[in-house]
């Protein structure tokens, strides 16, 4: 009897849950693998970006989905490991501890920039944050010393025992490993105590505290675990520009990023990566779009801005779940098709608009 | 020696003195009952338990050591768990999620070994499962396990909120007003809930509750309040009669 009881819990702490999981992220891992064959070079640099964009999201979303904690600054932490990642290939440090040292360099900096955190919620939060990004914008432009400021700064290839990996499908197998290690460790987090500890943050912290959670202590790893993420994402963003300038981190990327976490389903990995491919995706939509447009709204400055604001409000007011929440909706109808009431999903006010900007 | 002790506690909001010079004691393995008229008080004696506010006077100690001073988080550690008036879960979470965070104290793991899901933390993990089963069992909450709590009934949700304090394994556990919102059903399972926690767990329970049918069936002694003082102790019988009580209740 209790042999069996074990396996159900073991069944219950695995990540794929049955084999119906085993076989379409196998399939997943397939096509990921094979894509540089299947597609040509200007595909697998998309690719590219969107596995680092998606990890760059993944480390937000674990700050503002899962411990309800906004970041309106994130770009400044991929600031942050682009520009350690380029001074310190630079100086001849090898990348295999130069990118370690990229993504530690941006953990540190979170802690540091979470601590108003420990006071700050909602609103409050975000505009500290924000503050804190146009800081370090203005510490990248004007430390010339360090990062040539304005002028801007090439970034030196990667080379690991004499292979060089920037360029083509090698640097996309280095960035989807990275990521798919990323999403691996974020899994296990987040069936680990400390996952657990951060979602009770999210929605409830005075019982998080009843339950022995120093609440304090999660918010700030918090921090430091989604700085450290966004920051190798942004060691990695480094290679893929081949040249850093302060504008490559302004504050419209962060909110970049903030868009893809909400549009991509708060509260989900699937969702980051749902983002990723939207964030990637939608200038490119905008360009085939733009030659239908007047050329006048065509050319209009912002208008890429102002798209992603637009789709922004319209995901918060329609679909507070994202891609993430309308494709499990979707998966849903098809496995229950005859028998789909609309109730099944009936509206939860969720934390995102209820709670998360108290 | 004293389980639990509350000495001259008090506490003042602005000019409010919610709590004003509190004193008792709990023994070990009794149910005792706070009672008293909304607003007496009693919710702000557990906050001041669980270390929410700090007192402006006074000490609590459990088991012989002084806990004024302990951080909140720190609490749930030294074995005191909680309930709270209006129930605070997780709400985004299931109610596995949600009694497995009341394993946390016993985690035995940190950050590296977790990201990296090694043995031992895989181990711990269903440890907690087997812990939490036993409360699952306990609290017949087999149908809801993996429910979100915010789609649950309020009275479900209440028993999920037991449930998590009784995962923390406590020594002292603090109920308040267990059975408000619930029906006279879910009150009398409430009733034997609190009857198996003190006699099969040895648990000793510390409630806040106005259900006085409630109070008399499962309390050995009773603390009544009133505007943050203390009216009467005794017997729930001998409190029920006492004269301060009856007229504090008629809003006297
Ligand atoms: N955080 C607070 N700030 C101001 N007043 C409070 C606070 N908590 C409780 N009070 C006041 O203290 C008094 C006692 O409240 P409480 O302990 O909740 O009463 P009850 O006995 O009904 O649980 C009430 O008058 C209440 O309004
Ligand atoms: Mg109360």
């Amino acid at each position: 009897m209790r042999f069996i009881f074990k396996t159900d819990y073991d069944q219950d702490i695995r990540l794929l849950k049955h084999g119906g999981h085993a076989f379409w992220y196998g399939l997943l891992l397939v096509a990921v693998l094979l894509a540089p064959v299947a597609v040509d070079d200007y595909y697998i640099g998309q690719l590219t970006q969107l596995a680092i964009f998606a990890m760059a999201g993944l480390g937000l979303m674990l700050l503002v989905g899962y411990t309800g904690l906004v970041s309106l600054g994130h770009a400044a932490f991929m600031g942050i490991g682009a520009y350690t990642e380029a001074v310190l290939l630079e100086r001849g440090v090898p990348f295999l501890i130069s990118l370690p040292v990229s993504a530690g360099l941006a953990a540190a900096v979170g802690i540091v920039v979470g601590l108003p955190a420990l006071r700050l919620a909602g609103i409050y939060l975000a505009i500290a944050t924000l503050a804190f990004a146009i800081i370090i914008e203005e510490v990248l432009a004007r430390w010339e010393s360090v990062t040539h400021g304005f002028t801007g700064m090439v970034v030196e290839p990667i080379s690991v025992f004499g292979y060089e990996l920037s360029e083509g499908a090698d640097f996309y197998y280095l960035s989807v490993g990275l990521l798919i290690l990323i999403v691996l460790m974020s899994l296990n987090l987040l069936r680990s105590p400390t996952g657990r500890a951060m979602v009770a943050i999210r929605d409830s912290e005075i019982a998080a505290q009843s339950t022995g959670i120093h609440v304090a202590k999660y918010k700030t790893i918090a921090f430091a675990i989604s700085a450290g993420i966004t920051g190798l994402a942004g060691a990695l963003w480094a290679h893929k520009l081949g040249f850093l300038s302060p504008e490559s981190f302004t504050v419209l990327q962060s909110i970049e990023l903030l868009v893809l976490v909400v549009v991509g389903g708060v509260g989900s990995i699937h969702g980051a990566i749902f983002g990723a491919v939207f964030v990637v995706a939608l200038p490119q939509l905008l360009a085939v779009g733009k030659g239908y447009l007047p050329t006048n709204v065509a050319d209009a400055p912002g208008l890429e801005a102002g798209v992603f604001g637009l789709v922004l409000v319209l995901f918060i007011l329609l679909e507070p779940m994202g891609i993430y929440g309308r494709w499990v909706k979707i998966r849903t109808y098809f496995s229950l098709f005859p028998l789909y009431k609309k109730a099944s999903f009936k509206r939860q006010k969720t934390y995102l608009k209820s709670e998360r900007l108290r | 020696m004293t389980f639990f002790r509350a000495e001259n506690l008090a506490i003042q909001f602005g000019g409010l003195r919610a709590v004003d010079g509190v004193s008792f004691e709990v023994r070990e393995g009794e149910v005792y009952s706070i009672i008293g008229p909304n607003g007496a008080g009693k919710t702000t004696v557990f906050n001041l338990i669980s270390r929410i506010y700090d007192p402006s006077a006074g000490r609590v100690v459990f088991q012989e050591r002084d806990i004024t001073g302990v951080p909140p988080h720190r609490i749930a550690g030294l074995g005191i768990a909680r309930t709270f008036q209006n129930i605070e879960l997780f709400q985004n979470s299931t109610v596995l999620q949600n009694l497995l965070l009341g394993r946390h104290e016993h985690r035995r793991s940190n950050l590296f070994s977790e990201m990296l899901f090694l043995p031992h933390v895989r181990r711990m993990e269903v440890a907690h499962r087997e812990k939490v089963e036993e409360v699952i069992e306990f609290l017949g909450l087999q149908h809801h396990r993996e429910s979100r709590v915010s789609g649950l009934p309020y009275g479900i949700a209440k028993v999920v909120e037991l449930g998590r304090a009784l995962c923390t394994e406590p020594k002292l556990l603090l109920l308040d007003e267990p059975s408000s919102g619930l029906n006279p059903e879910e009150s009398e399972d409430m009733a034997f809930w609190i009857e198996d926690i003190q006699k099969d767990l040895g648990i000793t329970v510390l409630m806040v509750e106005h259900n006085m049918s409630l109070v008399a069936e499962v309390s050995d002694r009773v603390l009544a309040m009133n505007d943050g003082r203390v009216l009467a102790e005794g017997t729930p019988q001998e409190v029920q009669q006492h004269e301060a009580v009856i007229k504090a209740y008629l809003g006297g």
